[in-house]
């Protein structure tokens, strides 16, 4: 479900060239660690990058941190995150990739 | 549940890499210094057109080389990392892929076909190394946040394509240009995210071996390496060389944007850099621009048995930013002595160099150790210089091996 959510959304992009998504089968198999705001991270973060970004860049940011790497996400890379999910989020990353 | 893909990965021999990652408990992929989520989630895993590779993430792709392939002088292209920032990787016709050069820095804009671009250049071929800006920053100390990259995302190839400053000409260069802006097909999921434009000072823009590119290794670009043309910025970190170069845009006025500031900034002052990006200098930082002298050691792993009182030959490669290799000194005593390894090739000051060094272990534990110097002094450090980025990590290597 998570990967044709995806595929739809690159392909109603802007470019109308064929995508190669060669790549995006092997992120299904990722699985995030359970627990509350785990659905918002998944919700959010997939619409432009694989979840292991989360994986590999653990556990060694502090809440402050993954504040400052969700914060870029949407005042740089303009992820459109609500300010409610915007803390859960935070709140899970830092409880379950965080330092 | 298995993935099929990692199963797939493993019967294609992609070799008992793939298997062993099967089994559970199986050692991780490494390197030894990567923070404990960069190992478990690395896996081996193919790109189409790719060898196994080693995933540090899926989407956008960044795959790295395994070092096995750096015990030769050039990479070979299936073999050779990819890396990209946005999703959005169109698969580009080169029937009518076109190559637009303009802004306010020309008088007369045009565009090119990939027929032109071959056929009214001059064609020139040459060796150097593509280094991602953050190759090592997974071992930074202490770790900072970005793709966690051992030692390969880097690569040498032969590059074949016409001179960057020939194709400037015909547009007409303004006196007063700062800035060549480059961009390529690639682009963001979401509207909002800045599209990934990069510039280059006029200067370097110019440099006869700054090139537009089609070829590597005397073949079609692959897909993932930028098909069906990229720039090639010989010397300086991969940042700048634009992958499915579409747009070339000369400007009177410095690019803004987050890829230039405040994206790949070193802070001023902390590294021995020659090349200046004056225009994109502020009072703290400054644009990454030439690879800092380093070297790594391809052929010993850390931790292995090898034989003693028989000769052991420790191979490796050392690179700068292009004013060329003239020195690798090689300890096998934890930096206690240090003598001359013997230079392989010279294949130009900007592809790496082979070096071998051959010595008679005897028994007990030994710390190998490299240290490259270039033509103007520059050396390796043996302490990490910390930034924020994790750019420019040259700390010599230790490699602690057992001799029996």
């Amino acid at each position: 479900m998570i990967h044709r959510s995806v595929t739809t959304r690159l392909a109603s992009g802007a470019i109308g060239l064929a995508l190669a998504c060669g790549a995006q089968a092997g992120e299904d198999a990722i699985e995030l660690k359970d627990g509350p705001g785990r659905e918002q991270v998944q919700r959010n973060c997939i619409a432009c990058h694989s979840l292991d970004y989360i994986q590999m860049n653990s556990p060694f940011l502090d809440r402050k941190g993954w504040e400052a790497s969700v914060g870029k996400m949407i005042k740089v890379m303009g992820a459109r995150i609500d300010d409610a999910d915007a803390r859960v989020i935070v709140e899970y990353l830092a409880a379950h990739y965080g330092k | 549940m298995i993935h099929r893909r990692r199963l797939l990965l493993a019967a294609a021999g992609g070799a008992g890499l793939g298997l062993a990652r099967l089994a559970a408990g199986a050692p991780n992929i490494g390197p030894a210094g990567l923070s404990a989520g960069a190992l478990e989630s690395a896996e081996w895993d193919t790109l189409p057109g790719k060898l196994p590779l080693i995933k540090r993430s899926w989407r956008p792709p960044n795959f790295e080389t395994p070092t096995r392939f750096f015990n030769e002088p050039f990479t070979a292209n299936d073999a050779f990392f990819v890396r990209y920032h946005l999703a959005g990787i169109p698969q580009v016709d080169a029937g009518t892929w076109r190559l637009r050069i303009g802004g306010d820095g020309v008088t007369k804009p045009f565009e090119l076909s990939l027929a032109e671009l071959q056929r009214d250049f001059e064609h020139v071929e040459l060796a150097a190394l593509c280094q991602c800006s953050g190759n090592r920053r997974g071992l930074s100390d202490p770790h900072v946040p970005g793709v966690q990259w051992g030692y390969g995302a880097m690569g040498n190839a032969l590059w074949k394509g016409v001179r960057l400053k020939d194709v400037l000409a015909r547009a007409g260069l303004a006196p007063d240009a700062v800035e060549i802006a480059f961009d390529g097909a690639d682009t963001a999921p979401l509207d909002a995210t800045p599209d990934f434009v990069k510039s280059l000072p006029a200067w370097k823009a110019l440099d006869e071996n700054t090139l537009i590119a089609w070829q590597m290794n005397g073949e079609a670009l692959p897909h993932w390496n930028g098909f069906p043309v990229r720039l090639v910025v010989p010397g300086w970190t991969a940042t700048y060389w634009m992958k499915h170069l579409v747009s070339i845009d000369v400007r009177r006025s410095a690019l803004q944007g987050f890829w230039m500031n405040p994206a790949y900034r070193v802070p001023k002052g902390k590294f021995p850099i020659i090349e200046r990006f004056v225009s994109q200098e502020v009072p703290a930082s400054t644009p990454i621009t030439e690879m800092v002298v380093n070297s790594l050691i391809t052929n010993l792993r850390d931790q292995m048995m090898y034989k003693a009182r028989s000769p052991l030959f420790v191979r490796g490669l050392a690179w700068d930013g292009g004013f060329g290799v003239n020195r690798v000194e090689v300890s096998t005593d934890g930096g206690r002595e240090w003598r001359l390894a013997e230079l392989g090739e010279d294949h130009g000051r900007f592809s790496w160099r082979q070096w071998t060094f051959a010595f008679t272990p005897d028994p007990g534990e030994h710390v190998v150790m490299a240290k490259a110097s270039n033509r103007i002094g520059a050396t390796q450090t043996f302490d990490l210089v910390f930034n924020p980025a994790g750019y420019h990590n040259n700390v010599v290597q230790r490699i602690r091996i057992n001799c029996a």
